[in-house]
């Protein structure tokens, strides 16, 4: 895979993860341009676009569009399910996802992308062993937490 | 599972986004922004050492700014001073900070890596697949020379966690797609290939992706691991649906590693052993039978699972092509799927089916299938299903089939979408070629294709349909009676003008016996178009004018007439002007026997000239288009490109030549010289770069129609540097001739600047290789057929490296010395050759002279050979002191007061080579009015004067 992008309806990109070496212009280009795409397509028709030397898969979740560039060998239906798959771990681990979830706690959204897929590539599918992976994460957090002033905790600073 | 606790997270970054999201306009965003990066700074310079704490929300608040697109140029050391901190969420934020934000070349890569090194070694499984995380991410050159040795280690042994194992494996496979020649396996290569026995399905599916992209690169070495693949697949692919726990989706059994299992196996050609083999047949013939089975389930992930195994099963099939069962039962499941109410599974079938057509085992079964596709192209609604469509249609077409596939996709054609059109055309007019049986038939064809889509033919295949009719004596009267017919449309493409007026000019007298296309019917049809048409349509027009002329003298008077009109002879187009005014006079001086044999009919075009396409032809026929083939076609459209010489110098009358004189004529020079005249009226028909880009352009479509067949990996974003570069090569070359210095060549990789100086003749030229990607080069090598110092074999993404070349010019020449550049971007080898821009006046000795002393040389050297003298059309804006910069940098003295016409230039130099010294005068004429120029180069060596002035013709 080449790079992931989450992105709203309205084109705003809640997600990006790029597993080629591209500068900050490119990626931006390269997004601007994948959106409108996608966003241009119709409902009914087929999730797979070719572009450029590269196969786009997408599939929309409720306001969300979900969207994966992968190289011309690759198979289209196994990735639709490689996005489908962590839209099932987000939805666990945050409880009936919403985009806001992914907006308010992006970088929990990078962690468990992190444990699913590294370098472009699944590294584990199971559902149950990515969430023990951020769960455990999750717990050392927790023992790390330590007191804070009350201004902080009005979210003052 | 812990819900998200908010109180974990940083209270701080969620006001701040919230406020981000209330913003009402994106002035108010941006002020927010600015507001909330002071409030950082400020908070980063005081002199209060921040807590972690407040350090992590921080960097996290700039991530989240970076994320909405705004560019952040601080904050880096406090993420890199966070990856030390023993704080689990601190560290992570920190690792996420620099895998987003850090780019290969940055300075902090060093205390990075520090950090990194300390986390791999902390025997800390969370620890240290935090940092393999990073690596992977970040993958740069630094990182792996700091832990490409260091992470085969950590994946093979045997106390290492299994979730340290999965990340450290494609953690490796990153850093070997982006520095090969660093990740070393060696004796680590069995250990690898044995994870694919591991225990562990998650260690396997992350493990596989590694040893896949190794065996790739290195077959012979991974070679083991087909049989253990093949073991594995037998294993999931007999399993119950429910045996693999965690890693049944949608009951299938491990659908990914499966996937990469069938993928894996395709970098091998079928096992030898027989045992191997025959489990593997009995796997491929497993999954077929399941796809014939009731669904487990209604969902769609399970359908997708279960046939994303499917394709990939049949990929290998296609890929071993030796098993004809198995192929033909793969057509079959691909056929049901073709009429299945998924979209993505109608586009995937045709798109797989066009695969399968290429094999002959399978072709036949795959045109059963031709009314379904056929309907497909008619019915569906998506675009991008239709040009499945029309692909497989394409790749099922043999002759039995292709007049029934070429009336589909004509008739497609006058519905289609845009986008589409052009590469429509293209196939048509190919299959239309490749299939003809009778050439009536494909006469028929593309005079329909100009008739539907004329604006998206382009020159290519006219040039071709004229080219074939005149080669084919059967066919000539026609294709004459057939586009007189289609001229009769009140609207007619332009394009069936200019075949029209090609084809009846040669062959319009086998029809002028019928009374309904005599002559003069012929002409007025012809005629009634021409002021639709555009100037270079007008043009060719006028030349079949002339041509009927000749074959019918009983249109002289009336085509005459046209010509002398005010409208002709008068025209504002100098072009369209001249030609009236010469063929006039053509017609009125000219004996008929003289008028016979500059008019003659032209004579067949040498058939290597379609070469791509008798390639096609020749070739097995139905379909059958193999990476070979495709190379076959890239070598031919190289040979055209290189020496696409006519080759008709015993018929310099009536065959093209590109070197004809058309500007001496233009110049208007008398008209006696008939012979240019034909040259000019051949020429503008099929010019010599007609055919080459009509060669580029089937090679493109060819490509683009194939692309699928080919397994090599095409790299993310690279360009075909090989094909661009020989494109733009002679030209690029050119520009340096009254200039030393500037950017020789640029793609989407590599940009190459030059430096030069001269004296004497000796010469040294700097090249500056840079590299525009972010990917280093590696083996980056140059060769030139002089001598040259070699050059670093290595460049950094961003970086540059500088070659010094040393000339010596030994004698006068003319062919510049060729570069040849190879090097590898991301594991695709990249070639290209460029002319280095030395020209022999680069070793021009300025003289000064006086009046007197110049026109006594320019006498001396009298002799017809030394002079070479050319006419030619300005290019640029005719301005005085732009004329003067470039003769000045052409080497020479630019002599003031010499020519009595203070509007012309003179020039002396002496040209120093080691064998001698050749004196140089020029003259350059210019005409503000016809914004025309009169060269004239005297040397006392015959070629330096020619190659001077070929040189500078270019320049003005």
């Amino acid at each position: 895979m080449q790079f992931m992008l989450l992105f709203s309806r309205q084109g705003k990109l809640r997600l990006q993860k790029w597993y080629a070496p591209l500068s900050d212009t490119q990626k931006k280009k390269i997004s601007r341009e994948v959106i409108q795409m996608v966003l241009a397509r119709k409902p009914k028709m087929c999730s797979f676009l070719e572009w450029r030397d590269l196969k786009i898969v997408y599939k929309r979740y409720a306001s969300l569009y979900f969207c994966c560039a992968v190289e011309d060998q690759e198979n289209e239906l196994i990735t639709l399910e490689i996005i489908h798959r962590y839209v099932e771990l987000l939805d666990k681990y945050f409880g009936s996802v919403c985009e806001l979830d992914i907006i308010f706690n992006f970088e929990k959204a990078y962690y468990i992308l992190d444990e699913f897929i590294l370098g472009g590539e699944a590294q584990e599918t199971s559902k149950k062993n990515v969430l023990k992976a951020i769960e455990q994460a999750d717990m050392l957090q927790e023992e790390a937490e330590t007191p804070r002033s009350v201004l902080e905790e009005i979210g003052l600073t | 599972m812990p819900a998200v606790s908010k109180g974990d997270g940083m209270r701080g970054l969620a006001v701040f986004i919230s406020d981000i999201r209330n913003c009402k306009s994106k002035e108010a965003e941006i002020k927010r922004i600015n507001k909330e990066l002071a409030n950082i700074r400020s908070k980063f310079k005081g002199d209060k050492a921040l807590d972690g704490y407040s350090k992590k929300k921080y960097v996290c608040k700039l991530l989240f700014i970076f994320l909405l697109g705004h560019d952040i140029d601080f904050g880096h050391m406090e993420a890199v001073n966070l990856l030390s901190s023993n704080k689990y969420t601190e560290k992570q934020i920190g690792y996420l900070f620099i895998s987003v934000l850090v780019n290969s070349n940055s300075e902090l890569i060093r205390l990075i890596n520090n950090a990194i090194k300390n986390d791999l070694s902390s025997r800390n499984p969370t620890f240290m697949c935090l940092a393999l995380h990073c690596i992977a991410n970040v993958g740069s050159r630094e990182m792996a020379e700091a832990f490409a040795g260091e992470i085969p280690r950590i994946l093979v042994a045997g106390d290492t966690m299994d979730s340290v194992k999965q990340s450290a494996a494609l953690c490796l496979l990153r850093l070997y797609k982006t520095s090969p020649d660093l990740v070393l396996m060696g004796e680590w290569t069995s250990r690898v290939v044995h994870l694919l026995n591991d225990q562990h399905m998650g260690v396997v599916t992350a493990a596989i992706s590694l040893i896949t992209c190794l065996s790739q690169k290195n077959p012979d070495e991974f070679k083991t691991c087909v049989s253990l693949a093949v073991s594995r697949l037998s294993r999931i692919v007999s399993s119950a649906s429910t045996d693999l726990q965690d890693y049944t989706y949608y009951f299938v059994p491990a659908p990914w590693l499966s996937c990469k299992l069938l993928r894996l196996l395709q970098c091998y050609p079928p096992p030898e052993d027989g045992a191997v083999k025959g489990r593997l047949v009995e796997c491929l013939e497993t999954i077929l039978n399941k796809a014939q089975e009731p669904p487990k389930s209604k969902k769609v992930q399970h359908s997708n699972a279960k046939n994303a195994i499917l394709f990939e099963a049949i990929s290998l099939i296609i890929h071993y092509d030796s098993e004809p069962n198995l192929l033909v039962r793969a057509c079959n499941q691909l056929g049901q799927f073709l009429q299945h109410r998924e979209t993505n599974l109608r586009y995937l079938a045709l798109e797989s089916m066009c695969t399968l057509a290429s094999s002959e085992f399978s072709h036949e079964a795959v045109k059963t299938h031709i009314e379904t596709v056929i309907n497909a192209l008619k019915t569906e609604r998506d675009v991008s299903v239709r040009q499945r469509a029309a692909d497989l249609l394409y790749a099922m077409c043999d002759r039995s089939n292709a007049k029934q596939i070429v009336a589909e996709m004509l008739s497609y054609l006058e519905t289609a979408d845009y986008s589409i059109r052009e590469e429509m055309v293209l196939k048509v007019a190919i299959l239309a070629e490749k299939y003809a049986v009778d050439y009536s038939w494909y006469v028929d064809t593309i005079l329909n294709l100009i008739r539907i889509a004329g604006d998206y033919v382009s020159e290519e295949v006219w040039y071709r349909v004229i080219q074939i009719v005149i080669n084919r004596d059967d066919v000539q009267g026609y294709a004459a009676k057939t586009v007189f017919e289609a001229l009769q449309a009140p609207a007619c493409h332009e394009n069936m003008v200019k075949v029209g007026g090609y084809i009846l000019g040669e062959f319009g007298n086998l029809i002028a016996g019928d009374p309904r296309s005599s002559p003069l019917v012929q002409f007025n049809l012809l005629h009634s178009k021409f002021h639709l048409c555009s100037v270079p349509t007008r043009a060719l027009l006028l030349s079949a004018y002339i041509k009927f002329i000749n074959l019918f003298p009983e249109t002289k008077s009336t085509i005459q007439e046209v010509l002398r009109s005010d409208s002709q002879i008068r025209n504002s187009d100098v072009e369209l002007q001249q030609r009236a005014v010469e063929y006039l006079k053509l017609s009125s001086i000219a004996s008929t026997d003289v008028l016979a044999t500059v008019l003659e009919e032209m004579p067949p075009f040498p058939e290597r000239e379609s070469s791509i396409l008798a390639k096609l032809k020749k070739k097995k026929g139905p379909g059958a288009v193999s990476v070979n083939e495709l190379e076959e076609g890239k070598r031919e459209a190289g040979e055209l490109n290189g020496g696409g010489e006519r080759g008709g110098d015993s018929s310099a009358i009536s065959t093209p030549s590109p070197s004809a004189d058309l500007l001496g004529l233009r110049a208007g020079h008398p008209v006696t010289a008939a012979a240019p005249s034909a040259g000019s009226l051949l020429v503008d028909v099929f010019s010599e770069t007609g055919f080459i880009h009509y060669g580029r352009l089937m090679l493109l479509i060819f490509l683009r129609t194939h692309e699928r067949t080919i397994t090599k990996p095409v790299p993310f974003l690279a360009v075909p540097a090989c094909l661009s570069a020989s494109h733009t090569l002679l030209s690029l070359a050119l520009r340096f001739v009254c200039k030393n210095n500037g950017v020789l060549f640029e793609n989407q990789l590599l940009q190459i600047g030059i430096k030069s100086e001269y004296r004497q003749n000796l010469g040294r030229i700097y090249l500056f290789y840079g590299n525009k990607t972010s990917v280093q080069f590696v083996t980056f090598t140059t060769t030139l057929n002089v001598q040259s110092k070699p050059v670093e074999p290595l460049i950094e993404g961003g970086a540059q490296v500088q070659q010094v070349i040393n000339i010596e010019c030994l004698t006068d020449f003319s062919d510049a010395p060729l570069l040849n550049i190879k090097f590898r971007y991301g594991g695709a080898l990249q070639n290209l050759t460029l002319k280095l821009p030395v020209t022999i006046n680069k070793f021009f000795q300025p003289t000064e002279m006086a009046s007197h002393d110049f026109f006594q040389r320019w006498k001396q050297l009298s002799q017809p050979q030394q002079e070479a003298q050319k006419i030619f059309k300005a290019s640029h804006a005719m301005d005085t002191e732009v004329l003067k910069a470039k003769l000045l940098g052409l080497g020479m003295a630019l002599l003031e007061n010499v020519d009595p016409n203070p509007e012309n230039f003179v020039c002396a130099g002496v040209i120093q080579s080691k064998a001698q010294q050749v004196g140089s005068l020029l003259r350059l004429e210019p005409n503000a009015q016809a914004q025309m120029y009169r060269l004239t180069v005297r040397s006392s060596k015959d070629t330096v004067s020619k190659r001077l002035c070929e040189l500078l013709a270019e320049q003005f």
